[in-house]
C-alpha cells in the first residue's frame, strides 16, 4: 500500500499533473532529505573531529533541539505529576484539594497557554518547555491518579498482613500496581509533548524541526517542508518505540505482555 | 512462640446494612481454639464464614462483642496471623522469591538469613525451579504454593485460610491439602480453614464448625476423630460426611430460597 501510494505520486508529479511547487516529487523529496541530513560545509580535520562533523547537518541539529526540549519538558512534566498523582490517588484529602483546579485548567489545549507562555517566558526555549511541561503533566497526573485508585485491594489485604507499614506499601504496592497506569500515562504524556514542540517552535523559538518546516513555507520549499514532515515522523516513531521498550521492560511481569 | 496462641471469639455480632436492611452476617459467635487446632468453618455461601475468618484477621470489626489472640483484643492486621487467600494474593511484579521474601524484608532481617529461609521454603514446596519466574507463570497449584511459603516464611503461629484450594482442580487439591497437613504438623501452627467442600473439611479438620444461613451462626460443632491419614472411601468418613451434607444442605436450600424471595421481590 505505501508503495502503491508512492508510485502514484511519483507519477502524478513527474508527469507534470500537479504542480511541483506544490507537490514535488518523492525522488526530489528524499534528495532535499539527504541534503537536509548532511553537513553543510566540507569537513575540515583542522576545526572539528570527524563525528561532530557528521553530525554538523541542519536536520541533526534540529531534531537534537526539538528532541531536547521535549526530553527537559516531560521529565519536569513527569517529576511534578508523578507525585502529586500518588498522592492524590491515595490520599482523599490531598485529592480534594487539588481536584477543583485541575479540572478546571486540564480541559484547555496546552497551545491555548502560547500566547500567555510568551508573555510570560519571552522568546527562546522558556515557553517551548513550558508548554512541554503543561502537554506531558495532565495525562501523567490524571492516569497515576487512576492507578493508585485501582490498585485491587487484595493486595493490600495481603500487603497489610504481612506487616507492611504505610510507607513500603506505598514504594512496594501502591506504586508498582499502579505502574501499567503510569506507564500508559507517560506513552500519552510523550505524545502529547511531541505535538506541542512542532506547534511551539512555530511560534516561540527560530531552531528545531517545527520552526523549519515553517521557515521552508516562507520561500516556498516545499520539498523541503515534506522532508522535515518526515524528519518529525520518524522521531515521533523513535521516541514511541523507545518508550514501548521501556514499558515491556518495566512490565515484564504483566500477564497482558508476552516476551517478544 | 514460646507460648502457643489461643483464639477466643466471644459474643460476636457483625451487622451489615444493605439498601437500607440490616443484615445479621454474624450473630451471638462463640468460638475457643486451642492452641494447635485444625478448625474448618463450613458452610453455603453467604453464610458469613469469611466474614468472621475476616475480623479474627483484623481486616474488619465485630459490630458487637470480642476476638482475642492470647488475651489481646483482635485490631489490626499482623504478621502473627498468616493470612491465604482464594485469589492468592501474590504480588505480580515480584518474582517467586522476592514475594516469600516480602514480609521478611519488612521485618528488616539480615539479608543472608532472608536467603537462607527463602531457600528453604523453596525446597519444602517444591519451588525451587521458579525462583526467578513471575506470578502469571506459575499454574493455580504453584501459586497457592508460594502463598503458603509467604506466610510460612513469617514464622506465624497461625494461619488463617479462606478457601484456598477452591480454585484449584480435584488433584492438584488434594496434594495442597496433604502438603498443608504435612506444614501442619511439622510446624505446629494453629489453623482456620473456611470451605464449602464437605470433604475437605472432613479431610483436613481436627473439629469443624457448621455455619447457618443469614442470621450467620453456629449451627453445630463436629469434632472429627477418624485418625490421618483419612481415607475419604471408609466407613467413618462417609458416615460423617453424610451427617454434615444433611445440615449443609439444609442452609443451603434456605439460602436458594432467600434468593428466590429477594429475585421475586425486586
Amino acid at each position: 500500500m505505501p508503495i502503491a501510494l508512492l508510485a502514484l505520486w511519483q507519477f502524478l508529479s513527474s508527469h507534470a499533473i500537479v504542480n511541483p511547487q506544490i507537490l514535488p516529487s518523492p525522488t526530489t523529496v528524499i534528495a532535499k532529505w539527504w541534503e537536509y541530513l548532511l553537513p553543510t560545509e566540507a569537513f575540515d580535520a583542522a576545526h572539528s573531529s570527524y563525528l561532530a562533523w557528521l553530525f554538523s547537518g541542519e536536520m541533526i541539529r534540529d531534531a537534537y533541539a526539538s528532541l531536547y526540549r521535549v526530553v527537559v519538558g516531560f521529565f519536569i512534566g513527569g517529576v511534578l505529576a508523578l507525585p502529586l498523582g500518588l498522592m492524590m490517588g491515595a490520599n482523599d484529602r490531598v485529592y480534594k484539594l487539588f481536584n477543583p483546579l485541575i479540572q478546571i485548567l486540564r480541559p484547555i489545549p496546552p497551545i491555548a497557554f502560547i500566547p500567555l507562555s510568551i508573555l510570560w517566558f519571552g522568546l527562546g526555549n522558556p515557553p517551548a518547555i513550558f508548554l512541554i511541561v503543561l502537554g506531558a503533566f495532565f495525562p501523567i497526573l490524571m492516569n497515576t491518579i487512576a492507578g493508585v485508585r485501582h490498585v485491587d485491594s487484595i493486595y493490600i489485604r495481603a500487603a497489610r498482613s504481612l506487616g507492611a507499614n504505610q510507607r513500603t506499601m506505598f514504594l512496594r504496592v501502591m506504586l508498582p500496581a499502579a505502574t501499567p497506569y503510569i506507564l500508559t500515562g507517560a506513552r500519552i504524556g510523550v505524545g502529547t509533548a511531541f505535538i506541542v514542540v512542532i506547534v511551539a517552535e512555530m511560534i516561540a523559538v527560530n531552531n528545531g524541526l517545527g520552526y523549519r518546516i515553517l521557515e521552508a513555507r516562507e520561500f516556498f520549499w516545499s520539498d523541503k517542508i515534506i522532508a522535515g514532515m518526515f524528519t518529525i515522523g520518524l522521531l515521533g516513531l523513535a521516541i514511541d518505540t523507545g518508550m514501548n521498550r521501556l514499558n515491556n521492560y518495566l512490565l515484564k511481569w504483566h500477564r497482558g505482555i508476552e516476551s517478544k | 512462640m514460646s507460648v502457643k496462641p489461643h483464639i477466643r471469639v466471644s459474643s460476636v455480632n457483625k451487622i451489615f446494612s444493605t439498601g437500607g436492611r440490616e443484615v445479621f452476617a454474624l450473630e451471638n459467635i462463640n468460638l475457643d481454639v486451642q492452641p494447635g487446632e485444625f478448625i474448618c468453618l463450613l458452610g453455603p455461601s453467604g453464610c458469613g464464614k469469611s466474614t468472621l475468618l475476616n475480623a479474627i484477621a483484623g481486616f474488619s470489626f465485630p459490630t458487637s462483642g470480642t476476638i482475642t489472640v492470647d488475651e489481646k483484643p483482635v485490631q489490626e492486621p499482623g504478621p502473627d496471623r498468616g493470612m491465604v487467600f482464594q485469589e492468592y494474593a501474590l504480588f505480580p511484579w515480584m518474582t517467586v522469591e522476592k514475594n516469600i521474601a516480602f514480609g521478611l524484608e519488612i521485618k528488616k532481617l539480615p539479608k543472608e538469613t532472608i536467603r537462607d529461609k527463602v531457600d528453604a521454603l523453596l525446597i519444602m514446596l517444591n519451588l525451587q525451579d521458579f525462583r526467578e519466574r513471575y506470578p502469571k507463570d506459575l499454574s493455580g497449584g504453584m501459586r497457592q504454593r508460594v502463598a503458603i511459603a509467604r506466610v510460612l516464611a513469617l514464622d506465624s503461629p497461625i494461619m488463617l485460610m479462606d478457601e484456598p484450594f477452591g480454585a484449584l482442580d480435584s488433584l492438584t487439591r488434594r496434594n495442597l491439602q496433604d502438603e498443608l497437613l504435612r506444614i501442619w504438623i511439622e510446624f505446629k501452627k494453629t489453623i482456620i480453614f473456611v470451605t464449602h467442600s464437605i470433604e475437605e473439611s472432613i479431610y483436613l479438620a481436627d473439629r469443624i464448625i457448621v455455619m447457618t444461613y443469614r442470621p450467620g451462626r453456629i449451627k453445630k460443632e463436629v469434632s472429627v476423630t477418624i485418625p490421618r491419614q483419612r481415607d475419604p472411601s471408609s466407613i467413618q468418613f462417609n458416615e460423617l460426611k453424610k451427617e454434615l451434607s444433611f445440615l449443609v444442605m439444609e442452609e443451603q436450600s434456605r439460602s436458594h430460597e432467600a434468593q428466590v424471595k429477594s429475585s421475586t421481590a425486586d
